[in-house]
């Protein structure tokens, strides 16, 4: 994917705002991004700017999450809502393979790469908030992997274009600051708006990551940007990153874990978690998948689909007989020493980017960040801090 | 089916009697299931060895008998059972030269709990298990040499047992809740 | 906590996806035990080699019916034939003993890493195998034979629940009287008939005399086996690094990308499914985990 180019930023006024999604349509790819739909803050499929949650903003904290009116028009005055670009990339639900049974019992075959291709169009994503164009880093770093790339990412991924928004308003659940993963961008864009509102004026500032997002900005109407407004892009992002809802402390964040696999926080973490596996849904590195095997009735066809999965479920484990993890508390610490530590010796970085979506989505709120810092703490059930151990 | 009836001193003596002093000596002292035990212990215990041999299918021990021996095995194998009504005789462990067999005697109420067949020619020490009883209630410092070696012997055969319990070969290897099974 | 993988063997062929099964014909299929039974499969077309490492599985993949991963068990030497030994203990496994001469299944693989066998030259090697644990050990064995002058005293202590769950009976007593190779087999339970050994797998080590200093370890079976034959190991003298075991979990997709078989922050199919004790220990004593 992209890397950062040196170049300058230019800015964008709104009412120039619905060319840049036009001219990135007309460069032939499909566009998703933020909207409302069905009162939820949903990725969908944009046909133009109108489709934005003009003037919408959320409210998110443990448990819940609110849409409200702003009393400005923002395009993208909200944070995160529960869906995010995995599902076009690392997709729900896609068959691999289907298989028929020939006179030497069988035959399987795929649907030729040219084929698949051709009904799969590039995408484009607007909206993608840093806390999710890392997320994205991450899922291309597993399913892009020298050994084993994954076909079906590939496919979606290699020719996305990706249009990233900074975030001006964190919400109660967010902590990218935290994550080193927000509340700006660094790298992986096409291009990277921040939108600013001030006196009287509604514009973006635009900066662009690649020749292919230089390209379709110079298709619109956009002036260099001014000192001034590269000032006021970077006072509102320093602001949003002192106003993040959640914090975590990672030092050695791998090591705590690791060093903590029987600590008493898991068994009062398990008597709240309903194994319901939201987090792992909404999670936007979360990878886990199923992959399952179907006949026809008739036996003559079978096929394999690989599906979104949950280490929270009892099948996940299971090896002859039982699940390795049957208890909720094991499930649950799977989940987190996963996200937070294992990953980093998997991966060489931290699996959490600090969206906050699974602290807003679990139905019983619980908090990641809160319980890494009580597993920091020593302190099995909240309390007064005790001073911290070395 | 086991052979004729066995001498109730199990096992069929040495006939060199004298000699086995000569022979029984220093198997003892550097035997690892008597070693620190003081030079004054290992002449009481000599006082109540002898050599005995097992033929083939001979019974060393048999269920629901005295037991007043223990043996040092020093060649050949035998096999510990419990007879199972409807499956026969079952094998539960087999043990071969080394190895120490046999402490019934020294637990009340003296009863030998399995049958123990030698199923090669064996030759084991054997050990006069009343003899022995006295001695330590003499000197219990002797008995509590003794005991300390017997009961680790006895923890490593529990712990192998125990093991050997958990048929962890069996099909439902993951389901210890039989609930599940 | 390193995750990288031991040894990594490429020989999986790369132009093939990984996620699609290959059909290989079943040649030949012989009963080991009344619920274990080796099967011998070659390419469709009849030639084509399908080069492994001693200690690799593949995904075996029944038409319609689901996938299992299941360890080799053949000689590395002849990739011609491909075999494994399975055990019937779920649907997929019933309907791949139910496969017959000339009938066709489906192979993704080889997966996995493999046993140290370029480590273990020059020293000693104890083999330990519990129950079906002895198929992945067998390559191993296979592998020792063709080039044994590399090793220096080789053991084989192998236990199963009966005298019948014995593999490989009639390679076994084969085993046994070679002058290169020291055999001892033990069951947990026998009838009365049986002459051989009754005990746990691990009382086998009294009998194997090893130079500790120069032994490496390779052992598989039930975890619970293993468990206290790396105890029983330790207690003779052997490092954690010389002791090799092999893992299992949930298995999906092979190829580290399902997430299932993660144990801590290794992948038992690609990071493993072989260990070094030192690198898991700490994991292996958790549960859970």
């Amino acid at each position: 994917m992209a890397k950062t180019t040196a170049m300058e930023s230019i800015v964008l006024e709104r009412r120039d705002f619905s060319l840049l999604l036009q001219g990135i349509a007309q460069a032939g790819y499909r566009i998703f991004g933020p909207k409302i739909d069905s009162g939820a803050l949903i990725y969908g499929e944009l046909s133009s700017a109108a489709d934005l949650p003009l003037g919408w903003g959320d409210l998110q904290e443990g448990g819940s999450f609110r849409l409200q009116r702003r009393d400005d028009e923002a395009l993208f005055g909200y944070a995160v809502g529960q869906q995010s670009w995995k599902q076009f990339l690392l997709v729900p639900k896609v068959r691999l393979w289907q298989a028929e049974t020939g006179e030497d019992r069988f035959h399987a075959f795929q649907m030729l790469e040219e084929a698949r291709q051709a009904s799969i169009p590039p995408f484009a994503f607007v909206g993608v908030r840093p806390c999710d164009l890392h997320a994205i880093a991450i899922q291309d770093k597993i399913c892009m992997a020298e050994n084993y790339p994954d076909s079906e990412y590939l496919l979606r991924r290699k020719d996305n274009f990706v249009v990233a928004v900074n975030c001006a308003q964190p919400c109660g659940t967010c902590f990218c600051a935290s994550m080193g993963t927000g509340p700006k961008a660094s790298s992986g864009y096409d291009l990277a708006l921040t939108e600013i509102l001030e006196k009287g004026r509604h514009y973006f500032l635009v900066e662009v990551g690649t020749e292919r997002g230089s390209k379709i900005v110079d298709q619109v109407k956009h002036e260099w940007a001014a000192d001034a407004e590269k000032e006021a892009a970077e006072r509102i992002l320093k602001e949003a990153a002192g106003h993040m809802g959640r914090t975590m402390d990672t030092t050695d964040i791998k090591e705590l874990l690791y060093g903590n696999l029987e600590h008493p926080r898991w068994d009062e973490v398990a008597l709240r978690c309903l194994s319901c596996g939201n987090c792992t849904l909404v999670c936007p590195t979360c990878f886990c998948v199923e992959v399952e095997d179907f006949t026809s009735l008739d036996g003559k066809r079978a096929e394999r689909i690989r599906s979104w999965y949950s280490c929270f479920t009892m099948d996940h484990s299971y090896i002859h007989g039982g699940s390795v993890r049957a208890t909720t508390k094991s499930r649950y610490r799977q989940w987190m020493t996963h996200k937070l530590a294992t990953w980093i010796d998997q991966f060489g970085m931290s699996g959490c980017v600090g969206c906050g979506r699974c602290i807003t989505w679990c139905p019983v709120g619980i908090d990641i960040t809160e319980e890494a810092n009580a597993i920091r703490r020593g302190q099995p059930g909240g309390g007064a801090p005790i001073p911290a151990k070395g | 089916m086991p052979s004729a009836e066995v001498n109730r001193e199990a096992g069929h003596p040495s006939p060199r009697k004298g000699r086995d002093m000569e022979t029984i000596e220093p198997i003892i002292r550097e035997h690892p299931f008597f070693q620190g035990i003081k030079s004054d212990y290992i002449k009481l215990i000599l006082g109540c060895a002898s050599n005995v041999r097992f033929n083939q299918g001979e019974f060393l021990l048999r269920e629901g008998e005295e037991a007043h021996q223990f043996f040092v095995l020093r060649h050949g194998k035998v096999a510990v059972q419990l007879y199972v009504p409807g499956r026969g005789p079952i094998v539960i462990q087999t043990l071969d030269e080394g190895e120490v067999l046999g402490w019934s005697w020294l637990i009340s109420p003296y009863q030998a709990r399995f049958d123990v067949q030698a199923i090669e020619l064996t030759r084991a020490i054997a050990f006069d298990g009343k003899c022995l009883r006295a001695k330590c209630e003499e000197d219990h410092d002797f008995g509590y040499e003794l005991m300390k070696r017997f009961s680790t012997i006895m923890v490593k055969r529990l712990e192998a047992a125990r093991v050997q319990l958990l048929d962890v070969y069996g099909k439902d290897t993951g389901k210890t809740n039989p609930d599940q099974r | 906590m390193a995750k990288t993988p031991e040894r990594q063997i490429q020989t999986r062929d790369s132009s093939v996806e990984p996620m699609q099964p290959v059909p290989f014909r079943v040649e030949r299929v012989k009963r080991e035990t009344y619920d274990t039974f080796t099967q011998q499969l070659i390419p469709m077309n009849g030639k084509g080699r399908f080069p492994f490492a001693a200690g690799q599985f593949n995904m075996l993949y029944v038409f319609g019916v689901g996938e299992v991963p299941i360890s080799i068990s053949g000689d590395p030497g002849d990739a011609g034939k491909l075999v494994h030994t399975i055990r019937e203990v779920g649907i997929v496994t019933r309907a791949l003993r139910k496969l017959a001469r000339g009938e066709v299944l489906g192979v993704r693989g080889p997966f996995g890493g493999c046993w140290p066998l370029e480590e273990a030259a020059g020293n000693d090697l104890v083999i330990m195998a519990g129950g079906i644990g002895l198929a992945p050990l067998r390559p191993v064995l296979y592998q020792v034979f063709s080039q044994r002058e590399k090793f220096g005293k080789v053991f084989l202590l192998y236990g199963a629940r009966t005298p019948g769950d014995l593999l490989y009976k009639r390679e076994l007593e084969k085993w046994r009287v070679r002058a290169d190779l020291e055999v001892h087999v033990t069951v947990d339970q026998a009838a009365g008939g049986w002459q051989g050994n009754v005990g746990v797998v691990t009382t086998l080590l009294s009998k194997a005399h090893f130079d500790p200093i120069n032994t490496l370890a390779m052992i598989c079976g039930p975890e619970v086996m293993m468990r206290f034959a790396i105890l029983e190991l330790r207690n003779r003298g052997l490092g954690p690094q010389t002791i090799h075991i092999s893992m299992e979990r949930n298995m999906k997709c092979g190829i580290g990308l399902c997430g299932h078989c993660q144990f801590g922050p290794h992948f038992i199919c690609k990071d493993g499914p072989i260990f070094r004790v030192d690198r898991i220990q700490d994991l292996f004593a958790k549960r859970e985990i």
